[in-house]
């Protein structure tokens, strides 16, 4: 684990950069990273699956994967692949600031 | 007298039917199982199917000779549940209620959420070894390939028992070998992970095991389309894995009763579970067991097996009104079959990745590493299934909690 400065503040995250503390995400280190990422601007539409997966994850403890986050945000599966091309639970979660959903294997 | 009702009479409801009646006298608790058919198929061994090594009919026992004597098993439909009358009402409209309920009703595959999965070429050149029609009809289709693309895809995770389409991959790979005909297939593994596992040191292994057979790796491709008449798939971010002869591991959802059930199941209709202790988190009468548990582990017969010792504690605590006993930790085991009359064992839990080293402890069988051993265990688990771990019996030396005794740490891997 190392601290990262993300748009002026300093976060923990890990080897792959993702955060280790949600408490320490605001919209400012959202926007840093989904730069990172090359996601540049973020939409409503990115906006809105990003809050969707903190709200996930404060109420189940871990991000929801692309098919749940299909069935249940709103935003249809290959919308999903619009808006956070490759891997969309990984890396809307990565933006959320929340750990990358666990595999279950 | 408690009532306890056990939906699915599979290896999760059997053994902790089979641990229950043990647990109690006949007159301390009544013990329901309930299960649509009275087929009990030895999941494991569908691997081996599809390469004439073994037949549906041979892996199949009835349900209910698999329950000790004084358990009532009962063959019938679930409508739903209704946790908050405490009932189960099943689908000949007659009714159970229960003190305790113990959800082991599995998972089930759900090829029609793939666009063209069960379309054209469904059965034909589309195969899944997870089902024994499945797996009898790849055998056929097999034993005539003899060139061409053969393509192993997981379409998403949760699957039951992850590391099975790798060793279909292995099996593939050597039984193409023993017939003459490997130099003219291409075969190639498609998953939706980034690597061949998700837990970095097996992944490294195993993804390592793929190369040295000439096994082609596609990550992060996540199946938004299989065209079977077209002979290709075609992931959400439109790229395309061609193929002559598709074996594709569908999705996996719950029993479609746990979803019929108001406030059971999750999106996926699996049941939301505390997990350490095993008492789901809608009811706490309620408890779940296997793959029908929301649990961030393999949905695996071993994890299953493991979690039977402190369920069956635990509805006992919850029955007499004590603490649970919070001790599951997620322990998993599964033997991976690498071909040419070989396996590989490994061992893992919720907090450990798998590790190399031996099993239980520094003398036992090889973790992470091929052996004969191994394959001989693989084998043998067969009859330990049917007649040590249905039965609800302690495996000598292997328990609940995971061993680290035998264990090498990362650093030397």
């Amino acid at each position: 684990m190392t601290v990262d400065t993300i748009a002026g503040t300093p976060v923990d995250v890990n080897e792959e950069g993702f955060l280790t503390d949600p408490s320490q995400w605001n919209e400012e280190v959202a926007v840093e990273l989904a730069r990172r990422e090359g996601i540049d601007p973020l939409t409503d539409r990115h906006w809105e699956v990003v809050r969707f997966m903190r709200a996930e994850y404060e109420a189940k403890g871990t991000g929801p994967t692309v098919r749940v986050l299909g069935k249940t945000s709103g935003v249809p599966v290959k919308e999903l692949y619009q808006l956070f091309p490759k891997g969309p639970a990984k890396l809307a979660a990565k933006i959320a600031g929340i750990p990358k959903p666990r595999g279950c294997i | 007298m408690h009532q306890i009702v056990i939906l699915g009479g599979g290896t999760g409801g059997t053994l902790t039917a089979n641990r229950l009646r043990r647990a109690y006298s006949p007159d301390e608790a009544r013990i329901i199982v309930v299960d649509q058919d009275d087929a009990h198929v030895y999941q494991p061994g569908l691997l081996f199917v599809p390469f004439g090594l073994t037949h549906p009919e041979d892996l199949t026992r009835p349900r209910g000779r698999q329950l000790r004597p004084g358990i009532e098993y009962r063959t019938a439909g679930v409508d739903q549940v209704a946790t908050d009358r405490r009932e189960v009402l099943l689908a000949d409209g007659s009714a159970l209620d229960y003190d305790v309920l113990v959800v082991a009703t599995g998972s089930v595959l759900a090829p029609e959420e793939t666009e063209g999965l069960t379309g054209p070429g469904w059965m034909e050149r589309v195969f899944t070894f997870y089902t024994p029609e499945g797996a009898a009809g790849l055998e056929g289709a097999l034993r005539e390939f003899d060139h061409g693309r053969l393509v192993v895809n997981v379409v998403e995770l949760p699957i039951k028992c992850p590391v099975a389409p790798l060793e279909f991959c292995f099996l593939a790979d050597w039984y193409l070998r023993e017939r003459g005909v490997r130099d003219d297939i291409e075969l190639t593994y498609v998953t939706p992970l980034d690597a061949a596992f998700t837990k970095p040191v097996a992944a490294r292994r195993l993804g390592g095991m793929l190369a040295d057979r000439d096994i082609e790796l596609v990550t992060e491709f996540n199946t938004g389309e299989v065209d079977g008449a077209g002979g290709r798939l075609v992931s959400y971010d439109e790229r395309e894995v061609p193929f002559d002869l598709a074996v594709v591991i569908p999705a996996h959802n719950g029993a479609p009763c746990i979803a019929r059930s108001p406030g059971l199941g999750d999106e996926l209709g699996f049941v939301p579970t505390d997990e350490h202790t095993l008492q789901s988190t809608v009811a706490p009468e309620v408890f779940a067991v296997g793959d029908a548990a929301s649990l961030p582990i393999s949905k695996a017969g071993s994890v299953t097996h493991f979690e039977g010792e402190v369920l069956v504690e635990n509805i006992q605590r919850f029955l007499a009104g004590r603490p649970l006993d919070a001790s599951y930790d997620g322990h998993a085991n599964c033997f991976i079959e690498t071909g040419f009359h070989k396996a590989m064992l490994i061992d893992f839990n919720y907090e450990v990745e798998p590790l190399p080293g031996h099993f239980p402890a520094g003398v036992g069988l090889p973790l992470m590493k091929e052996s004969h051993l191994n394959h001989l265990g693989k084998l043998m688990f067969q009859w330990i299934y049917w007649h040590s771990l249905l039965p609800g019996r302690d495996i000598p030396g292997i328990h609940s909690a995971m061993p680290t005794a035998g264990k090498k740490q990362p650093v030397d891997a």
